[in-house]
Protein backbone atom coordinates (compact mmCIF):
# COMPACT_ATOMS: atom_id res chain seq x y z
CA UNK A 1 0.00 0.00 0.00
CA UNK A 2 2.50 2.50 1.12
CA UNK A 3 5.17 1.22 -1.13
CA UNK A 4 3.85 3.25 -3.97
CA UNK A 5 6.48 5.64 -2.90
CA UNK A 6 9.68 5.64 -4.87
CA UNK A 7 8.43 2.84 -6.96
CA UNK A 8 6.26 4.27 -9.60
CA UNK A 9 7.97 6.16 -12.31
CA UNK A 10 5.57 7.30 -14.92
CA UNK A 11 7.01 5.86 -18.06
CA UNK A 12 5.60 8.38 -20.40
CA UNK A 13 6.01 12.06 -20.24
CA UNK A 14 2.53 13.40 -20.34
CA UNK A 15 0.83 10.81 -18.23
CA UNK A 16 1.19 10.95 -14.52
CA UNK A 17 0.45 7.60 -13.12
CA UNK A 18 -3.18 7.81 -12.13
CA UNK A 19 -2.53 6.11 -8.84
CA UNK A 20 -0.05 8.80 -7.96
CA UNK A 21 -2.47 11.47 -9.01
CA UNK A 22 -5.21 10.16 -6.83
CA UNK A 23 -2.79 9.81 -3.98
CA UNK A 24 -1.78 13.43 -4.32
CA UNK A 25 -5.39 14.47 -4.48
CA UNK A 26 -6.16 12.46 -1.42
CA UNK A 27 -3.34 13.93 0.62
CA UNK A 28 -4.15 17.40 -0.48
CA UNK A 29 -7.75 17.07 0.62
CA UNK A 30 -6.79 15.34 3.84
CA UNK A 31 -4.56 18.24 4.75
CA UNK A 32 -7.17 20.79 3.81
CA UNK A 33 -10.11 19.07 5.41
CA UNK A 34 -8.17 18.73 8.57
CA UNK A 35 -8.42 22.49 8.94
CA UNK A 36 -11.95 22.75 7.60
CA UNK A 37 -13.14 20.35 10.26
CA UNK A 38 -11.98 22.72 12.94
CA UNK A 39 -14.99 24.82 12.10
CA UNK A 40 -15.26 28.52 12.85
CA UNK A 41 -13.04 29.71 15.68
CA UNK A 42 -14.85 31.92 18.16
CA UNK A 43 -12.82 34.94 17.28
CA UNK A 44 -14.28 34.99 13.79
CA UNK A 45 -17.83 34.29 14.81
CA UNK A 46 -17.49 37.12 17.28
CA UNK A 47 -15.97 39.42 14.72
CA UNK A 48 -18.75 38.95 12.23
CA UNK A 49 -21.44 39.29 14.83
CA UNK A 50 -20.00 42.52 16.12
CA UNK A 51 -19.52 44.06 12.77
CA UNK A 52 -22.92 45.34 12.15
CA UNK A 53 -22.44 47.63 9.27
CA UNK A 54 -23.92 50.94 10.36
CA UNK A 55 -26.68 52.30 8.21
CA UNK A 56 -24.36 55.02 6.94
CA UNK A 57 -21.71 52.49 6.06
CA UNK A 58 -18.13 52.70 7.28
CA UNK A 59 -16.80 55.37 4.96
CA UNK A 60 -17.30 53.43 1.82
CA UNK A 61 -15.56 54.75 -1.25
CA UNK A 62 -16.57 58.34 -0.75
CA UNK A 63 -13.31 59.47 -2.22
CA UNK A 64 -13.91 57.44 -5.33
CA UNK A 65 -15.46 60.36 -7.09
CA UNK A 66 -18.54 58.81 -8.53
CA UNK A 67 -20.72 61.75 -9.22
CA UNK A 68 -24.46 61.56 -8.80
CA UNK A 69 -25.19 61.17 -5.19
CA UNK A 70 -28.16 62.95 -3.70
CA UNK A 71 -31.07 60.65 -3.38
CA UNK A 72 -30.59 58.81 -6.60
CA UNK A 73 -33.86 58.35 -8.23
CA UNK A 74 -36.80 59.50 -6.28
CA UNK B 1 -25.64 44.58 -1.25
CA UNK B 2 -26.32 45.20 2.43
CA UNK B 3 -24.98 42.88 5.05
CA UNK B 4 -28.06 40.82 5.72
CA UNK B 5 -28.20 38.10 8.31
CA UNK B 6 -28.15 35.43 5.69
CA UNK B 7 -25.15 36.97 4.00
CA UNK B 8 -23.44 37.10 7.34
CA UNK B 9 -24.17 33.41 7.82
CA UNK B 10 -22.81 32.65 4.41
CA UNK B 11 -19.62 34.52 5.16
CA UNK B 12 -19.24 32.64 8.40
CA UNK B 13 -19.83 29.37 6.62
CA UNK B 14 -16.87 30.16 4.39
CA UNK B 15 -14.50 30.71 7.28
CA UNK B 16 -13.34 27.10 7.66
CA UNK B 17 -12.31 26.82 4.04
CA UNK B 18 -10.80 30.30 4.05
CA UNK B 19 -8.63 29.19 6.94
CA UNK B 20 -7.65 26.00 5.18
CA UNK B 21 -6.71 27.99 2.10
CA UNK B 22 -4.77 30.52 4.14
CA UNK B 23 -2.84 27.83 5.96
CA UNK B 24 -2.04 26.06 2.74
CA UNK B 25 -0.75 29.30 1.28
CA UNK B 26 1.23 30.57 4.19
CA UNK B 27 2.23 27.37 5.94
CA UNK B 28 1.69 29.12 9.22
CA UNK B 29 -1.46 28.91 11.31
CA UNK B 30 -1.11 32.23 13.11
CA UNK B 31 -0.42 34.15 10.00
CA UNK B 32 -3.26 32.34 8.30
CA UNK B 33 -5.72 33.46 10.92
CA UNK B 34 -4.53 37.02 10.61
CA UNK B 35 -5.13 36.75 6.90
CA UNK B 36 -8.61 35.42 7.44
CA UNK B 37 -9.42 38.19 9.86
CA UNK B 38 -8.19 40.82 7.46
CA UNK B 39 -10.19 39.17 4.70
CA UNK B 40 -13.39 39.28 6.72
CA UNK B 41 -12.88 42.91 7.63
CA UNK B 42 -12.29 43.86 4.03
CA UNK B 43 -15.18 41.80 2.81
CA UNK B 44 -17.57 43.45 5.19
CA UNK B 45 -16.23 46.92 4.54
CA UNK B 46 -16.69 46.34 0.82
CA UNK B 47 -19.83 44.30 0.94
CA UNK B 48 -21.50 46.78 -1.37
CA UNK B 49 -19.29 45.61 -4.17
CA UNK B 50 -20.41 42.03 -3.80
CA UNK B 51 -22.91 41.09 -6.50
CA UNK B 52 -25.86 39.31 -5.00
CA UNK B 53 -26.19 35.86 -6.47
CA UNK B 54 -22.58 35.64 -7.50
CA UNK B 55 -20.15 33.20 -5.96
CA UNK B 56 -19.49 34.38 -2.42
CA UNK B 57 -16.71 31.90 -1.58
CA UNK B 58 -14.90 32.85 -4.78
CA UNK B 59 -15.22 36.51 -3.88
CA UNK B 60 -13.85 35.91 -0.40
CA UNK B 61 -11.03 33.72 -1.67
CA UNK B 62 -10.07 36.45 -4.12
CA UNK B 63 -9.77 38.95 -1.30
CA UNK B 64 -7.71 36.57 0.79
CA UNK B 65 -5.47 35.65 -2.07
CA UNK B 66 -4.80 39.28 -2.95
CA UNK B 67 -4.02 40.09 0.64
CA UNK B 68 -1.65 37.20 0.82
CA UNK B 69 0.08 38.23 -2.37
CA UNK B 70 0.69 41.78 -1.24
CA UNK B 71 1.76 40.60 2.17
CA UNK B 72 4.00 38.02 0.63
CA UNK B 73 5.82 40.53 -1.45
CA UNK B 74 6.57 42.55 1.62
CA UNK B 75 7.78 39.59 3.59
CA UNK B 76 9.57 37.83 0.85
CA UNK B 77 12.97 37.76 2.44
CA UNK B 78 11.61 36.67 5.73
CA UNK B 79 9.69 33.90 4.09
CA UNK B 80 12.61 32.63 2.12
CA UNK B 81 14.63 32.49 5.23
CA UNK B 82 11.95 30.74 7.17
CA UNK B 83 11.26 28.22 4.48
CA UNK B 84 14.28 26.11 5.18
CA UNK B 85 13.71 26.16 8.89
CA UNK B 86 10.11 25.23 8.54
CA UNK B 87 10.99 22.23 6.46
CA UNK B 88 13.73 21.23 8.83
CA UNK B 89 11.50 21.44 11.83
CA UNK B 90 9.08 19.09 10.25
CA UNK B 91 11.69 16.67 9.06
CA UNK B 92 13.40 16.25 12.36
CA UNK B 93 10.31 15.30 14.23
CA UNK B 94 10.27 11.60 14.86
CA UNK B 95 6.90 10.44 13.75
CA UNK B 96 4.95 7.46 12.68
CA UNK B 97 5.29 6.74 9.05
CA UNK B 98 1.80 7.82 8.07
CA UNK B 99 2.30 11.08 9.83
CA UNK B 100 5.73 11.47 8.36
CA UNK B 101 4.31 11.00 4.94
CA UNK B 102 1.82 13.70 5.67
CA UNK B 103 4.54 16.09 6.75
CA UNK B 104 6.56 15.25 3.71
CA UNK B 105 3.58 16.20 1.66
CA UNK B 106 3.32 19.55 3.37
CA UNK B 107 6.97 20.25 2.84
CA UNK B 108 6.72 19.32 -0.81
CA UNK B 109 3.67 21.51 -1.24
CA UNK B 110 5.52 24.34 0.37
CA UNK B 111 8.29 24.04 -2.19
CA UNK B 112 6.01 24.59 -5.13
CA UNK B 113 6.06 27.99 -6.75
CA UNK B 114 3.36 30.23 -5.37
CA UNK B 115 1.27 30.27 -8.54
CA UNK B 116 1.20 26.54 -8.83
CA UNK B 117 0.48 25.89 -5.20
CA UNK B 118 -2.53 28.15 -5.08
CA UNK B 119 -3.93 26.78 -8.32
CA UNK B 120 -3.59 23.23 -7.09
CA UNK B 121 -5.22 24.00 -3.76
CA UNK B 122 -8.12 25.90 -5.26
CA UNK B 123 -8.92 23.16 -7.72
CA UNK B 124 -7.75 20.08 -5.89
CA UNK B 125 -8.80 20.86 -2.35
CA UNK B 126 -11.20 23.79 -2.23
CA UNK B 127 -13.18 22.27 -5.04
CA UNK B 128 -13.42 25.32 -7.25
CA UNK B 129 -13.91 24.87 -10.95
CA UNK B 130 -11.05 25.85 -13.22
CA UNK B 131 -13.13 28.86 -14.19
CA UNK B 132 -13.61 30.03 -10.62
CA UNK B 133 -9.97 29.42 -9.84
CA UNK B 134 -9.04 31.52 -12.86
CA UNK B 135 -11.25 34.33 -11.61
CA UNK B 136 -9.76 34.13 -8.15
CA UNK B 137 -6.22 34.24 -9.50
CA UNK B 138 -6.97 36.78 -12.19
CA UNK B 139 -5.67 34.68 -15.04
CA UNK B 140 -6.88 32.56 -17.93
CA UNK B 141 -8.45 29.16 -17.46
CA UNK B 142 -5.72 27.53 -19.52
CA UNK B 143 -3.13 29.07 -17.24
CA UNK B 144 -4.80 27.52 -14.22
CA UNK B 145 -4.91 24.16 -15.93
CA UNK B 146 -1.24 24.22 -16.75
CA UNK B 147 -0.32 25.39 -13.25
CA UNK B 148 -2.32 22.57 -11.72
CA UNK B 149 -0.63 20.07 -13.98
CA UNK B 150 2.80 21.38 -13.22
CA UNK B 151 2.06 21.33 -9.54
CA UNK B 152 0.92 17.74 -9.73
CA UNK B 153 3.91 16.54 -11.62
CA UNK B 154 6.29 18.37 -9.35
CA UNK B 155 4.68 16.89 -6.29
CA UNK B 156 4.79 13.46 -7.85
CA UNK B 157 8.44 13.98 -8.63
CA UNK B 158 9.27 15.15 -5.13
CA UNK B 159 7.28 12.52 -3.33
CA UNK B 160 7.12 9.43 -5.40
CA UNK B 161 9.97 9.36 -7.83
CA UNK B 162 13.67 9.01 -7.27
CA UNK B 163 15.92 11.34 -9.16
CA UNK B 164 12.86 13.26 -9.98
CA UNK B 165 14.44 16.22 -11.65
CA UNK B 166 14.66 14.67 -15.00
CA UNK B 167 11.04 14.36 -15.64
CA UNK B 168 10.09 17.81 -16.58
CA UNK B 169 6.67 19.25 -16.08
CA UNK B 170 6.78 20.97 -19.40
CA UNK B 171 6.14 17.80 -21.27
CA UNK B 172 3.14 17.08 -19.17
CA UNK B 173 1.84 20.51 -19.74
CA UNK B 174 2.44 20.34 -23.42
CA UNK B 175 0.63 17.07 -23.60
CA UNK B 176 -2.29 18.45 -21.68
CA UNK B 177 -2.44 21.69 -23.56
CA UNK B 178 -1.71 19.84 -26.77
CA UNK B 179 -3.87 19.67 -29.80
CA UNK B 180 -3.85 23.37 -30.35
CA UNK B 181 -0.10 23.45 -30.54
CA UNK B 182 0.06 21.73 -33.91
Amino acid sequence: MNDLKKKAVPGKPGGLNSEIQSRIGHQLRAMYDDVVRQGVPDRFAELIRKLDVPAGGPQMGEGGGSGGNNDGRN
Amino acid sequence: MPLTDSLRDDILASVPSLRAFAISLSGNADRADDLVQETLLRAIANIDSFQPGSNLPAWLFTILRNLFRSDYRKRRREVEDAEGNYAKTLKTQPTQSAHLEFEEFRVALDKLPQDQREALILVGASGFSYEDAATICGCAVGTIKSRVNRARSKLAAMLYVDGAEDFGPDETVRAVMGGSGG
